[in-house]
């Protein structure tokens, strides 16, 4: 009698089991994310492990700063911040100027640190609001996905995002940049959006708004959202998947989205008036004339609903006519067509090449090359597709949005390098999606191998009846419930369409296991190598999180013969400039420096990264291209005490000023057009050796590169242009070394104060002052000792 | 400039000299001024006889105002002994005795002797006196290659309030070169020292200035201000950060910077510059750490043995004169090193000023934090200085620990002395911060779960929450359904056991008692399942629950059927093979039946 016990027993636990297996998995999955979210946090800090917890490269210093003044002032103070540091003498409206999402997050989460006494510097939360953040995004890549095909698919898109590359390089410990907020606000919003698709409830609309907010306030990349979402409700609507939902996923959106967005003082009434918002409102207006229709069409008989629609259109499509026509002058009278220079970029790539050397100077807004592919999304790349396909299987309202989001997002990688970023949530989705079903598969069929033969096995045992008739049975037995099961939910009430519309995917896919199932070898191989490129791929995000992405820019590291050579001479001239310099002068540098200098140095710079006036920008280019004394009377115009330029000639650090310089000649000249390209280049290129035109050997940024540089080697050989520099001996006239840093790679000058006014004895000095200073110093101090 | 007012002090003070206040004579004063480093440091030894009829017990020490407002340290032993005893303390000078009789710009202090000197007895002791600022760069602004040139001056004859009768000077510089000295009667030159005197028998305050020009490249680092924070945590560690504010205090630099030079004379030690700074850590410091405003410093040295731990550290630049830097040192010492225990009383023995070696510290803030709750605060220091206390919120700190904060100015190696800081701290208030946390923690725990069970709705008439109200009942009610579905499965387990008992044994009673006591519990179940079901009936997932109550109820006709069939044929003895045809066909209708049910259980199980 034991074992009939054990069996019923066994019965009802497999019974309870299945509720317990359900609260397992939650609990499961719940750990997993747990993981997913320590893992996507720590492997980001190779940067501080391998380096240190520092803010890395140029934005997040501006940033930094800001979050300093944050901090310190409150932030009344920080809206109405005027920065008299930078820009001078302009001067730079920072509050009004800048996206402060996330300014404001490491602000609060700083201030709620440091009430509950845990006195963490603003520094600390700075580095380490990136990993923080992208532990988030990966959790809102599960939310998402899972809205779109279930758990499985989440926790794999999560785990694919945690590690992506492409992201790791934006987000690691110390990259405070826009974009380490901007991911999560970008991949939350779309799944708040799908969740109100699925659910149609208004609460989810207002959190999607919300969360469209927040991204304004973070980022410039919410164009993105504004123009993808309508596009893929037109889409939704153009196939006739039109439904309540949808119309309330969207139209609390725009509404109050727009509302919200206008409240950031850097977007303001832009979100009304320039034509990146315009396809948010056309769809509005298009999806609220689809709803008319629908109602319509639903206290219309057919007849009488086909005389109204030829008298709407033929009516309403003139009318159309003439606000298109009156909506298309008014854009076309703007000279860049109402769109931003960045956005026109994307939309024609040539377009900033042409128009605005600025931004295409900027080398994360070049496109990007094919190994770029591999480098940031690596297996995604080859997984994306099989994802897309995954997504069409059985296509649903989220389902296509995955498929529109992947499909622009390339597009746009494809412009611009820096949206690579964009596609990498994109890739990671669809990937896990088609990593999920294949595994799904693979797994289902395993087990259907495996229990099937068992279970055979067992029968055979227990009875000698011919199994042929069983499975027959079996078969005509699995199609009812199928039946059944699809016939259900369209007599349940929309509330719980959601849940019941996984049923019978769910219910079909069980079916098709049973029928599709492959063979149990073919299917364990194809699982290895799943395993093995899942494998590879973290591999290789290891990698490039701890080699690749992780250097903070500021400090460089070689590794030679005699072990790890550190490059921090950056911060060496910073911190010069810090200590040894009045507080008020005045830093002329390449704007690329503006950020670190005012940050770092805590001097007032000229021009920085946020490239707000071209002119000004010209300004610096045209001095640093000009000779010494036009060069000496801009800066003196501008107050300009000291000019620091970047030099990597001695070490060999490629992206140094004399590389960037074409950029300022082309900069300069586009606004001071005695500056011209072509006088710097000998036969269309560029070089600083023999060959050199006297224009480019005569310019300011040459000789305060190469300022006795000669006299390290003998020869001047320059490690970046692997060449013999062209001057060799020249003297300063109207700037003096202040400070060069120990690699030679920042190089400070000071401007010489202005000379009296002694016609006749200018010349002597300037002869006098080349003489002394190749002869050595030491006579010169020792004439002059009043204990002599 | 000042040089002449120097003259000038010195020549007034001789004017002035007047008979000394005492009867004390000095025998004998040798004098050795080290100008070795930029810290002028003065050791000389007195020989005091008594003269007259009293027995005297205080010496008084005199200094002109201009050295006096640079003297840092001051120190009187006696000779060649070693146990030191502290007599005067500095920065608290005892002034003169009949202020009408002593001439101006002289500042006193005096020293008390062990014991009273009575009429002709002599004592020897030794006075070592530190003086800051006092080598004058000159000229004051070099170029970058340049030497360095400084200047000191003092008095040939040693300035004392008493008759001195035999005195000599020597004055060791770093170097041989010298720019230039003044010449008095019988003055050496031997290397990197000049020798004055013997002079015998001078009055009292009678002085000779002389000036000694001289090279000196070391390095003058001089910190603005050091600010040391002792911060004591009773698990087991003592946490020193120091913050540096420093300048090089020899000659400014001017003219153009070139790194040629430095970079060529790298194996020289070039002129003045400060290139590293020498730190002698206590021997277990660990966790060290050296950085600046804006991230780490990577120049820098650790070197370390059962002794002491040398840190060597390089400012990101080398600093020429007038060149400022800030930075911040930091590390931990085990707690034990430096916290003792006494009469109820613990008390941290530490270091009082910077482990860095030769540098002159403007200001000093010390401040010592003691752990939260420490109470009966007070201070053993070696020397005067401002002290107060404040409170500081740190880690999870509720009312902020206590500080206590010493300031001192002027400040050169000597001062490095041991100080004490006595408290009264309760071992179990190291507890708070963990159960504050762990209490934290549990209450949000708590917090949760009361989320998930409270009803949150505000509208409770609402469609929808009417709706997911009835809902979870109707899920409530399947879920019984679905309980009593399985138990029903289980009695046909029971059956079908008991059957597999008939075949084996062919007790037909057993079987029939079985099928009866079955019967009984599936009557139950279907009483049981009634109200269920009327409740359902109006529930959207109806006709899945109907469709599987049905499956259920055809599943045990069939069963019963079957049962009641291989009864009977045991009843009847017919034939094995026989039964087992009968039974088949039953079986066939039954797993499909069985297979059905499972799938709808499945279905609803999910619901």
């Amino acid at each position: 009698m034991a074992a009939p016990e054990t069996s019923t027993a066994a019965v009802q636990t497999l019974y309870t089991n299945n509720t317990l297996r359900n609260a397992f998995g939650g609990v499961l999955s719940f750990f997993i994310l747990l993981l997913i979210g320590v893992m996507a946090f720590s492997i980001r800090l190779f940067s501080v492990i391998k380096y240190e917890s520092v803010i890395h490269e140029f934005d997040p210093y501006f940033n930094y700063r800001v979050t300093q003044f944050l901090a310190k002032n409150g932030i009344y103070e920080f809206w109405n911040w005027f920065d008299d540091r930078t820009w001078y003498p302009l001067g730079r409206v920072i509050g009004g100027t800048v996206y402060p999402g996330l300014t404001l997050t490491a602000g609060t989460i700083w201030w709620l640190l440091n009430s509950l006494n845990i006195p963490l510097s603003v520094e600390t939360v700075c580095v380490f609001t990136a990993p923080i953040f992208s532990a988030f995004a990966s959790w809102a890549t599960y939310l998402l996905t899972k809205e779109v095909k279930g758990t499985g698919a989440g926790l794999t898109a999560a785990a694919l995002l945690a590690m992506v590359p492409s992201y790791i390089s934006r987000s690691v410990a110390g990259s405070y940049d826009n974009e380490a907020v901007a991911i999560f606000a970008l991949i939350f919003t779309f799944y708040l959006y799908i969740k109100t698709l699925n659910t149609g409830t208004l609460f989810y609309a207002t959190l999607n708004s919300i969360a469209y907010f927040y991204m304004v306030c973070s980022w410039g990349g919410y164009t993105f959202i504004i123009n993808l979402i309508p596009m893929h409700v037109l889409l939704c609507i153009v196939t006739g998947r039109f439904s309540s939902r949808l119309y309330i996923a969207y139209a609390p959106l725009v509404v109050l989205g727009t509302l919200l967005a206008a409240l950031v003082p850097v977007v303001g009434f832009n979100a009304v008036m320039t034509s990146e918002h315009f396809a948010s409102f056309l769809v509005f207006i298009i999806i609220h004339v689809v709803a008319f229709v629908y109602y319509i069409k639903g206290i219309l008989s057919p007849k009488m609903f086909k005389v109204a629609v030829t008298l709407v259109v033929s009516v309403g499509l003139a009318v159309c006519c003439a606000v298109i026509a009156v909506l298309i002058a008014l854009v076309a009278s703007s000279p860049t067509k109402g769109w931003s220079g960045r956005s026109l970029s994307l939309l024609d790539p040539t377009y900033a090449s042409k128009y605005i050397p600025i931004i295409a100077s900027v080398s994360e807004h070049q496109p990007p090359t094919w190994p770029s592919y591999f480098m940031d999304i690596n297996v995604l790349a080859f997984l994306v597709p099989a994802g897309i396909i995954a997504c069409f299987l059985p296509l649903s309202d989220a389902s296509s949005f995955v498929v529109l989001y992947i499909a622009t997002s390339v597009y746009f990688s494809g412009v611009m390098v820096r949206l690579m970023l964009v596609l990498a949530p994109a890739a990671c989705i669809t990937s896990g999606i088609a990593l999920s079903q294949a595994f799904d598969v693979f797994t289902g069929s395993i087990k259907f191998q495996l229990t099937g033969a068992s279970s055979n096995t067992e029968v055979d045992a227990a009875e000698t009846s011919s199994s042929t008739a069983e499975s027959q049975t079996d078969a005509v037995k699995t199609e009812k419930p199928e039946e059944t099961a699809k016939n259900r939910p369209s007599r349940k009430s929309k509330k719980k369409e959601r849940e019941h519309g996984e049923k019978p995917s769910t219910k079909a896919k069980a079916e098709k296991k049973r029928l599709l199932a492959l063979p149990l070898e073919s299917s364990v191989i194809s699982l290895l190598l799943l395993v093995l490129l899942g494998a590879f791929y973290v591999v290789h995000c290891v990698w490039a999180a701890a080699e690749a992405y992780s250097a903070p820019s500021i400090v460089l590291t070689s590794h030679s013969h005699d072990g790890l050579h550190v490059f921090d001479d950056f911060r060496e001239a910073y911190a010069w400039l810090r200590h040894n310099t009045d507080v008020d002068d005045k830093v002329a540098s390449w704007w690329d420096y503006g950020y670190q200098t005012t940050a770092m140095a805590n001097r007032t710079v000229i021009v920085d990264n946020n490239t707000w006036n071209n002119t000004h920008i010209a300004t610096v280019g045209t001095a640093m291209s000009s000779p010494e004394r036009a060069a000496w009377e801009i800066f003196h115009s501008l107050d300009v005490k000291y000019v620091l330029v970047v030099f990597g000639g001695l070490v060999g650090y490629p992206s140094d000023d004399i590389n960037k310089f074409l950029w300022m000649v082309r900069i300069g000249g586009g606004v001071f057009p005695h500056i011209k390209e072509p006088d710097y280049l000998r036969d269309g290129q560029y070089r600083i050796d023999s060959q050199a035109t006297p224009t480019m050997l005569n310019c300011l940024m040459y000789k305060l590169s190469y300022y006795r540089f000669v006299e390290t080697d003998g020869k001047g050989f320059d490690r970046v242009r692997q060449t013999e520099i062209g001057k060799k001996y020249f003297k300063l006239t109207h700037f003096e070394e202040a400070f060069t840093t120990h690699h030679w790679m920042v190089r400070i000058y000071k401007l010489k104060p202005p000379k009296n006014r002694i016609r006749g004895k200018t010349k002597k000095s300037k002869s006098k002052t080349s003489s002394t200073t190749s002869s050595p110093k030491r006579s010169g101090t020792k004439k002059k000792n009043p204990w002599q | 400039m000042g040089i002449s007012r120097f003259v000038l002090l010195v020549f007034t003070i001789s004017m002035l000299a007047s008979p000394a206040l005492s009867d004390l004579v000095l025998s004998k004063v040798d004098r050795r001024i080290y100008l070795t480093s930029h810290i002028v440091r003065i050791s000389s030894t007195l020989e005091v006889e008594n003269a007259g009829p009293e027995t005297v017990s205080k010496v008084l020490l005199a200094f002109p105002d201009l050295q006096a407002q640079n003297l840092a340290y001051l120190m009187a032993s006696p000779h060649e002994a070693k146990a030191k005893f502290k007599i005067s303390v500095v920065s608290f000078p005892i002034d003169v005795v009949k202020p009408e009789d002593m001439p101006p710009g002289v500042t006193f202090y005096s020293v008390s002797l062990p014991q009273g000197l009575t009429m002709g007895a002599s004592f020897t002791f030794d006075v070592l006196v530190v003086f800051t600022h006092a080598l004058r760069p000159m000229p004051e602004q070099i170029g970058q290659a340049d030497i360095q040139l400084v200047l000191y001056q003092d008095s040939a004859y040693y300035l004392s309030p008493y008759v001195v009768k035999v005195q000599s000077l020597s004055l060791k510089l770093p170097d041989s070169r010298i720019e230039s000295y003044t010449t008095l009667e019988s003055t050496k030159v031997q290397g990197s020292e000049i020798k004055y005197g013997p002079y015998e028998n001078l009055p009292a305050f009678s002085s000779s200035p002389i000036t000694v020009h001289f090279e000196n490249n070391l390095p003058i680092a001089i910190a603005q201000e050091l600010v040391r924070e002792i911060e004591i945590s009773h698990w087991g560690n003592v946490l020193v950060t120091e913050h540096y504010k420093l300048i090089h205090g020899g000659a400014q630099s001017k003219g153009e910077f070139s790194r040629l030079e430095p970079q060529a004379r790298e194996n020289v030690q070039g002129p003045s510059a400060v290139r590293y700074l020498v730190a002698h850590l206590p021997p277990r410091a660990h966790s060290v750490y050296y950085r600046d405003a804006i991230g780490n410093i990577s120049t820098s040295h650790l070197r370390g043995d059962s002794k002491k731990t040398e840190l060597l550290i390089e400012p990101r630049y080398p600093m020429f004169g007038g060149w400022r830097t800030a930075f911040t040192i930091g590390y931990g010492l085990p707690l034990q090193d430096c916290l003792y225990e006494s009469e109820g009383r613990r008390f941290l023995n530490t270091t009082f000023s910077s482990p860095m070696i030769e540098l002159v510290i403007d200001t000093l803030i010390v401040k010592v934090v003691l752990p939260e709750g420490s109470s009966d605060i007070s201070v053993a220091a070696p020397f005067f200085m401002k002290q107060w206390q404040e409170t500081k919120i740190s880690h999870l700190d509720i009312v902020g620990r206590p500080v206590v904060v010493l300031e001192k100015t002027n400040l050169v190696p000597e001062h490095n002395q041991y100080f004490q800081v006595y408290y009264k701290f309760n071992r179990l208030s190291m507890l708070r911060e963990p159960l504050m946390l762990i209490s934290g923690i549990f209450f949000f725990f708590v917090a949760c779960i009361v989320y998930m069970h409270a009803d949150t709705s505000i509208s409770k008439f609402s469609a929808s929450y009417l709706a997911k109200q009835q809902w979870e009942e109707v899920r409530v009610a399947i879920q019984q359904v679905h309980n009593i579905i399985c138990r029903c499965l289980a009695t046909h387990d029971k059956l079908e056991a008991s059957l597999r008992d008939l075949s084996r044994t062919g007790e037909v009673q057993a079987c029939k008692a079985a099928r009866k006591s079955t019967d009984g519990l599936l009557k139950e179940l279907s009483k049981e399942l009634k109200p269920l079901m009327t409740f359902l009936q109006s529930s959207p997932s109806a006709v899945q629950v109907e469709e599987l109550v049905a499956k259920e109820r055809e599943l045990l006709e069939k069963f019963m059927a079957k049962h009641s069939t291989a009864v009977e044929a045991y009843e009847k003895k017919s034939g094995a093979r026989d039964i087992e045809n009968r039974i088949a066909l039953h079986q066939q209708k039954i797993t499909a039946l069985r297979q059905e049910v499972d799938d709808l259980l499945e279905f609803i199980d999910e619901i």
